[in-house]
């Protein structure tokens, strides 16, 4: 099983976790730290298992990892899971990131952690691997990318939000502004 | 509010950046995109970051213009990036959870996904979101997918189990599982398989049931993994899901066949009528993975021109499980494994881990042999292979298999050793667990020097394990003692600081118990005194052997070695040094300082030792002055028992039930337990003396006898002293003294005694008093009481006299009873008996009789008549009926 996934960047700032088992709030960035601290002091020209997180629970527990550029991609498993076959998991799931975000990179994650999270869940699910087939994957997240856009997604807020500006007694700065006469056309771009 | 928009245009541009990289074949097409991302990059010449903080000055007027509407995720994401300290983002990341806060008091529903998103987002970097576990609630209770997709993540990320506040979800859930949009149960299934408590799971494995028979694969994939949660947290479920796992391997889907394997496997290894219930299976699964190999290219499944090899794996896996210790199952599945073995193409990591789980599996069910010979042979490849990870995986499975094919494995041996060398420590590590495995008696040697130049050369995380592996080893296998002292000294002498602590008793007994070493092992240890003295283990294993043997040391007769010429000044000297070492820890002075005290008997140079003493018995060190005081006051009040005292320590059995823990307590640790405990004279010597007791008492059944002589003595340290005199062998058998943790469970008998002497005053009168002993002029008598309070105990008073003409001196008495009474002594009037009945010794015995048997007591006696020492020992049985019943 797969206990825990992190993602963080070279100096150790997460951008993505996800624990498949329960741990407090301090404890995870504990976690994060400690594995940060394990997997940063290695050469990109060693293997990449390593073990003994002693926070993650002993030593049936191994960190398999793979760097790409500027980001760390962390897995933490228990021994049934195939090593190898995790690392390979690792290159699907990145992989998979790059069609969906074209190219991708920190920044998308960063300001795309929800669109991540949502990704992540078509590939483990419950700490257990449940698609691995990139294709499927990508199709599915679209789908459900294109309901929540239908509904006018989160950015279809502002829409609604422009009402309560018009109606709103402003302070003194922008007096003179006659909020009224401003046409606002709301962008369909992605949300948030 | 177009300042946004601006914002989100320059997010298009800064989106096209450093790129991972991401090692899957780039097309052409997305490299010309990457060219012309670069060459957008080159204009913009202003750092990202820059850009974004720049971005980040509208925001914050736009905060202070108190805007209503919340503020974007990415605008809250983009600030918090301009944060240079912490403390900034702290207090932005303060007043960004107050808005929300005071959001979702207002029960704002249009931006309620808006805040949580933003609160996950916090939540990741660490900071508190719990607020937000309702919110998340009334999200997933929403009718819009937007909501539920944000409402069911935040449920995964921020609730869980041990919140009772999960369980408002189990009705939302179940309408999900019965939504018409398959994302909307998707959603569900996934949050339900991530943290269903099992009162969730109960409530819901009927959907679960259902959805695993959709012919959905989207759904069915998805049920079938939430009902191994499900039996996971709810084994007697696992019924429920038997007959949906019938049509689950004909599915097409490999998504589908993946997680149905998952479950199968998760029920094969909860119950072991499942497992034989599947073992039907194999045949189904041979041809799924027959299938996997022979069919051509499928761009589907394809990963590095293999088809789905996460699926091959998996079922590699459930074959392992099904064929273990099944003779039909293995038998049927040897073929395709074979196949596997021989046609996956390994190029590639994929290959590899198809290959290292064909291996794994074929080790660990009833193969053939010819398969097996082939499987180690594809790990000794692995162990030759380029790519590190390869290398690993091989090592660790050489290491579970070093059990049952012990003799192939060896065959690797010389590539496992060279694998020590290697730079990776995860490799290493390995290397060093499997090389510890393949040491026999054949190799000891060998082996032996090639994991002490790794001891040496190690980083300082592997000596510790390396060096307990060394030790051992080295215990199993030592051909002979000088090589089992030589080589714990070498990796006490390369390794020293990062050795366990009980590895310095480990070796003081190995030393004490290999006696016709003893003064090679005193020669070297004292040579490797001189070179070094930073390593304190080995100080501490050294000034315990030059306590113990320093007149071998200095008498310079040793066999194995030429023999060194010093003077007892010249180890004196080296153990002076110790104690005023800067390096030496309190420990190591402790051992050095009893060390010193122990020479007093074996050197001539008393009035030198009785100095250094005696200076630290104003040591602030708290430890080392107790030592110093007591030696002082052996010096001194007791001076005719020290030698007895400072005697060689015995022999020391080591029993094989006694854990590390145990083997501290019985060795090194004695003598500053003792002293721990605050008793003087006759204490350290009871090893000795109690054994003779035992030998004499024949049996197991007998309780030791302690003298205690110092009534200010703490309450525990009785306690401390049975259990040390325990596990020195006392009761000598595997379970250690059943006898000695009696008194513990007593406390207030020791302490009765101990704070109130008299105590005793409410005599039962009418025990008459008898003659225990009488010889050679010694006569000693009993006379008893018996306490109102307690009853059973009996207090015997002995009155010791001498009708002889000659003192005598050094008068000792001892005396023991059988197990089911307690025993305490308390200390004599005086060690010197009086010539000519001019007076006697005192000495008070107290006897605990809880199932009021008949008393009887074995007293052994110890004197110096006229210069000659005496021993004797009596057997008490006649005692009067009073004194017991």
């Amino acid at each position: 099983m797969i206990k825990a996934i992190l993602i963080f960047n070279n100096h150790g700032k997460p951008r993505l976790i996800r624990f498949y088992q329960y741990f407090a709030e301090d404890m995870q960035q504990q976690i994060i730290r400690e594995t940060f601290h394990l997997v940063s002091k290695r050469d990109d020209n060693v293997c990449n298992f390593l073990e003994g997180g002693s926070l993650i629970g002993g030593s049936d527990y191994k960190l398999i990892y793979r760097h790409y550029a500027t980001l760390y991609f962390v897995f933490c498993v228990d021994s049934s899971e195939s090593e190898l076959g995790i690392l390979d998991l690792i290159q699907v799931f990145v992989e998979t990131l790059d069609k969906c975000f074209e190219n991708v990179c920190e920044l998308d994650l960063i300001f795309h952690m929800d669109k991540v999270h949502y990704i992540l869940q078509e590939v483990v699910m419950g700490g257990m691997v449940l698609e691995t087939n990139m294709n499927e994957i990508v199709a599915q997240v679209e789908m459900q990318n294109r309901m929540e856009k239908s509904e006018g997604g989160l950015s279809a807020a502002p829409a609604r939000a422009v009402s309560a500006v018009k109606n709103m007694n402003l302070p003194e700065i922008p007096r003179n502004i006659n909020i009224g006469d401003i046409n606002i056309k709301v962008p369909s771009l992605s949300p948030f | 509010m177009r300042l946004p928009l601006r914002v989100l245009q320059q997010d298009c541009v800064f989106y096209v950046r450093r790129k991972f990289n991401v090692t899957s074949s780039l097309t052409a097409t997305s490299r010309s995109a990457e060219a012309r991302r670069a060459a957008i990059l080159n204009v913009w010449s202003v750092p990202p970051s820059d850009a974004y903080r720049k971005d980040s000055s509208h925001y914050l007027v736009s905060l202070r213009l108190r805007m209503p509407a919340p503020i974007r995720l990415r605008e809250l994401i983009r600030t918090i990036r301009t944060a240079r300290t912490q403390a900034e983002e702290r207090e932005m990341i303060q007043k960004e959870c107050a808005a929300i806060r005071s959001s979702f008091r207002e029960e704002d529903n249009t931006y309620r996904c808006r805040n949580v998103a933003k609160l996950l987002y916090m939540h990741m970097l660490g900071y508190p979101a719990h607020f937000g576990q309702l919110e998340c609630l009334k999200l997933i209770a929403s009718q819009k997918f937007t909501d539920k997709r944000i409402g069911y993540l935040g449920a995964m990320l921020l609730l869980d189990e041990r919140q009772d506040v999960h369980l408002l979800m189990t009705n939302c859930i179940k309408n999900d599982l019965n939504h018409s949009t398959q994302y909307v149960q998707g959603l569900a299934l996934c949050t339900l398989g991530c943290m269903g408590s099992s009162e969730m799971c109960r409530d819901l494995a009927g959907e679960v049931e259902k959805l695993l028979k959709t012919s959905n694969s989207y759904l069915r994939k998805k049920a079938a993994l939430c009902a191994v949660h499900v039996i996971r947290k709810v084994p007697e479920l696992m019924e429920m899901f038997l007959p949906a796992t019938k049509n689950l391997l004909s599915e097409k889907n490999h998504g589908v066949l993946h997680t149905s394997v998952v479950l199968l496997t998760e029920m094969c290894e909860r119950s072991p009528d499942m497992l034989s219930h599947f073992r039907k299976l194999v045949p189904q699964l041979v041809r799924i993975l027959k299938n996997l190999i022979m069919s051509g290219y499928s761009p589907e499944h394809d990963v590095s021109g293999i088809s789905d090899p996460f699926l091959q794996v998996r079922i590699l896996r459930l074959l392992r499980i099904l064929g273990k210790g099944d003779d039909d199952s293995s038998e049927a599945m040897n073929d395709i494994l074979a196949q596997v073995a021989t046609n996956t193409e390994t190029s590639k990591n994929v290959g590899n881990a198809i290959l290292y789980e064909t291996v794994l599996t074929i080790m660990d069910i009833k193969s053939e042999s010819g398969l097996r010979v082939l499987a180690i042979n594809i790990l000794g490849r692995f162990l030759l292979n380029n790519d590190k990870n390869i290398r690993y995986v091989a090592l660790t499975s050489l290491l579970k298999t070093v059990q049952t094919d012990h003799n192939a494995v060896q065959r690797h041996r010389s590539t496992i050793v060279d694998c020590l060398k290697d730079l990776d420590v995860s490799i290493k590590r390995r290397a060093m667990e499997l090389s510890f495995a393949l040491v026999n008696g054949n190799n000891i040697r060998g082996m032996m020097k090639e994991l002490l130049y790794f001891l040496d050369s190690c980083d300082p995380e592997f000596k510790a394990d390396c060096a307990s592996g060394v030790f051992l080893a080295a215990e199993k296998y030592a051909p002979s003692k000088r090589w089992h002292i030589d080589t714990i000294m070498r990796v006490l002498t390369t390794a020293g600081s990062y050795v366990r602590d009980d590895s310095v008793p480990n070796l003081i007994q190995l030393i004490t118990n290999s006696v016709e070493m003893h003064a090679y092992t005193v020669q070297r240890l004292y040579k490797a005194l001189l070179d070094d003295i930073s390593q304190q283990p080995l100080v501490q294993v050294a000034s315990w052997c030059i306590g113990e043997y320093g007149d071998l040391l200095v008498s310079g007769q040793c066999e194995e070695e030429e023999p060194i010429q010093v003077t007892e000044d010249e180890v004196l000297d080296v153990l002076e040094g110790l104690l005023v070492s800067n390096l030496s820890t309190p420990v190591t002075r402790g051992y050095s300082l009893t060390a010193i005290m122990k020479l007093s008997t074996r050197f001539s140079s008393v009035n030198r030792i009785k100095k250094v003493v005696s200076i630290y018995g104003s040591s602030i060190d708290v430890e080392l002055q107790q030592r110093a005081v007591e030696y002082n006051a052996l010096f001194k009040k007791y001076d005719h028992m020290r030698p007895a005292l400072l005697e060689r320590m015995p022999i020391m059995e080591k029993t094989s039930t006694n854990g590390p823990t145990e083997i501290v307590q019985t060795n090194g640790e004695t003598e500053s337990a003792v002293l721990d405990t605050k008793l003087t004279p006759a204490v350290p010597q009871p090893a000795s003396q109690a054994n003779d007791l035992l030998d004499l008492l024949g049996g197991n059944d007998v309780v030791p006898v302690i003298q205690t002589s110092v009534p200010t003595k703490p309450a525990s340290a009785g306690g401390e002293l049975l259990d040390l005199l325990g596990d020195l062998s006392l009761t000598g058998g595997p379970t250690p003294a059943p006898a000695p943790s009696a008194p513990i469970s007593q406390p207030p008998f020791l302490l009765d005694g101990l704070s109130s002497q008299p105590l005793f005053n409410d005599t039962a009168a009418g025990i008459p008093p008898m003659t225990a002993y009488n010889k050679n002029g010694l006569k000693i008598d009993f006379t008893f009481e018996r306490s109102n309070q307690n009853p059973n105990i009996s207090v015997i008073t002995i009155h010791a006299t001498n009708s002889t003409e000659a003192e005598m001196t050094e008068f000792v008495f001892q005396a023991a009873v059988p197990k089911t009474f307690q025993l305490q002594l308390l200390s004599p009037s005086s060690n010197i008996v009086p010539a000519l009945n001019q007076g006697n010794v005192t000495q008070v015995i107290r006897v605990l009789n809880p199932q009021k048997q008949q008393l009887r007591m074995r007293v052994k006696l110890t004197y110096t008549h006229k210069g000659t020492p005496v021993q004797d020992l009596a057997e008490v049985n006649n005692f009067p009926p009073q004194s017991w019943q």
